[in-house]
């Protein structure tokens, strides 16, 4: 059995008044992928947050790749966390292209008063190749779709190296041809980069075939864990979203690509 | 045009300011526009502005003044723009409000002639000392070198904080470093530019040069260049004319925006966007 790379014991965030997460332990064996899907404020996002120590704990305890994450390993943790953030507003005008973007993943890895050498700029070549947006490299950031932004940003993340690769709705608002091909992608860059992958999504037909686990999440508890077999049900999915389950069925053979 | 004025000392400290201020006013002015706080530079302008009249009303060195508010301004509306518990209108108006009031209050409460007031609230760039000089060359010469040293971690914390950290930059440091030297560079830049104005020579290069580049390095170079040339066309013009320099020095830059906007590539991203906002 795979070694276990990120355990979660007991976790609560809150922000302010609102519990984010009441309690939450998971674990995740290394080169698991695993599919996260619960309805909007589930704590869906905050759960991907506490890894890479983004979002706060109010108690409970993260350990990643080794260590318990704490205020003086972070950053050097975070070096090792790949994070695909919710599709965020672009400046049109930002003065930056697609191939400098992509760099700043390594930025980090590069540490203070270090600039990048062609090795860097080899290895962001070839990611943006995998994930086809070379001939885009010197386009504007701000220039292009969003489901090429996603691209970037799944570039800029495999140009850090990462152990671990965490996305959050990288589909969301996308059209129904980025979606596949987005979900594709981190399929394959999952086998042949063996990562350990945390995707949340609302694409539920993608999942089955991507992933080796179901993590449902519903008011700040985890619901639901396991195969996607045998979690993703059309009567756990109406539970879960407070839906009748003739309109989960309904949805769900139209969300199915004939 | 007589040139025999450039051998006087005034002179070529006032030449010498304008270049040293607006290098360091062009280059904040980078990250106040990309990162989109002009709000919270305002704010420590005026801040600075009440900070320095605080310091000739007690009789303490008024550039310490300026120093020190600009930093408590910025501890505190730092982290209330970084928690988002006040939005950029309603900040700016409060803070700006209460720090004019203070300026006016502590000018108001100042015994006896109130030139030196009235000296840092519009500026006079020809009455710059060597000293003071001496002083935003340092400040330039630290702006520019931690540009240059740390230039991708400023470049990932501009293009976004979330990210920046998610990499393992310390962007929550570098955020607030950025602001340390947004309040270095309006304290020095006080008594040669002015407290109203000292943000408009912050603002405008760095406005212009977004308008004509999408290179982050080069926006840079631009900006600092119209800092530069700001000064050097005001001073000009305040000699040429006998009008306030800090006043010409912010018109031309005002005047320089509004060119490159005119020939910015960058309109056609404005109509590109119109047209596909009418598709959607």
């Amino acid at each position: 059995m795979n070694h276990t790379v990120i355990d979660i014991e007991d976790a609560v965030v809150s922000y302010r008044e609102d519990v984010a997460l009441r309690g939450v332990s998971l674990r995740v064996a290394s080169g698991e992928f695993i599919g996260i899907v619960g309805p909007n404020g589930a704590g869906k996002t905050t759960l991907l947050t506490i890894i890479n120590d983004l979002g706060k704990l109010l108690s409970g305890k993260v350990w990643v790749l080794g260590n318990y994450v704490t205020k003086t390993n972070r950053h050097s943790l975070r070096k090792q966390i790949g994070y695909v953030a919710q599709l965020q507003n672009i400046d049109p005008k930002m003065p930056m292209n697609v191939r400098e973007v992509a760099m700043l993943g390594r930025y980090g890895l590069l540490g203070l008063l270090r600039r990048p050498g062609r090795h860097d700029w080899k290895i962001v070549d070839d990611v943006l190749e995998l994930v086809g947006m070379t001939h885009l490299a010197q386009r504007p950031i701000g220039h292009l779709s969003g489901g090429e932004q996603q691209r970037v940003a799944i570039a800029r993340c495999l140009a850090q190296e990462p152990k671990l690769f965490l996305l959050d709705e990288p589909t969301a608002s996308l059209d129904w041809k980025a979606k596949t091909d987005i979900i594709e992608l981190i399929k394959l860059i999952h086998n042949s980069r063996h990562l350990t992958t945390l995707l949340v999504t609302h694409e539920l037909s993608a999942l089955p075939v991507a992933c080796d686990r179901i993590v449902l999440m519903k008011d700040g508890l985890i619901w639901g864990n396991g195969s996607p077999e045998k979690v993703l049900t059309d009567e756990n999915l109406s539970q879960l979203y407070d839906i009748p389950i003739p309109v989960v069925k309904a949805r769900r053979q139209e969300s199915t690509p004939t | 045009m007589d040139l025999s004025i450039l051998g006087y000392q005034f002179m070529q400290n006032a030449i010498l300011s304008a270049f040293l201020g607006g290098i360091a006013c062009g280059t904040i002015g980078v990250f106040v526009v990309l990162m989109g706080m002009p709000f919270i530079g305002v704010c420590m302008s005026h801040a600075a502005f009440a900070g320095a009249l605080l310091g000739l009303w007690l009789g303490f060195n008024p550039l310490l003044g300026a120093f020190v508010a600009c930093l408590i301004a910025a501890a505190i509306i730092g982290p209330l723009a970084d928690r988002g518990e006040l939005s950029p209108t309603t900040s700016v108006g409060v803070i700006f409000s209460l720090m004019l009031g203070l300026a006016f209050l502590f000018m108001g409460l100042m015994p006896g002639s109130k030139s030196g007031a009235l000296e840092l609230l519009w500026g006079s760039i020809l009455t710059n000392t060597r000293s003071e000089v001496i002083l935003l060359g340092i400040v330039a010469a630290v702006v520019v070198g931690l540009v240059i040293a740390f230039y991708k971690e400023f470049q990932a914390t501009i293009f976004n904080r979330d990210m920046a950290l998610a990499v393992g930059i310390p962007a929550t440091a570098i955020f607030y470093g950025i602001l340390f030297l947004t309040g270095a560079t309006i304290t020095v830049s006080l008594r040669p530019i002015g407290g109203l104005l000292i943000f408009s020579l912050i603002l405008n290069p760095a406005a212009a040069a977004y308008q004509l580049t999408y290179n982050m390095k080069r926006m840079f170079f631009l900006s600092a260049g119209f800092g530069v040339l700001s000064g050097w066309i005001g001073l000009m013009l305040s000699y040429l004319f006998n009008i306030p320099s800090g006043a010409t020095i912010v018109i031309t830059s005002s005047v320089i925006f509004a060119i490159a906007t005119f020939f910015s590539p960058k309109r056609k991203v404005k109509r590109w966007q119109k047209a596909a906002s009418r598709f959607n």
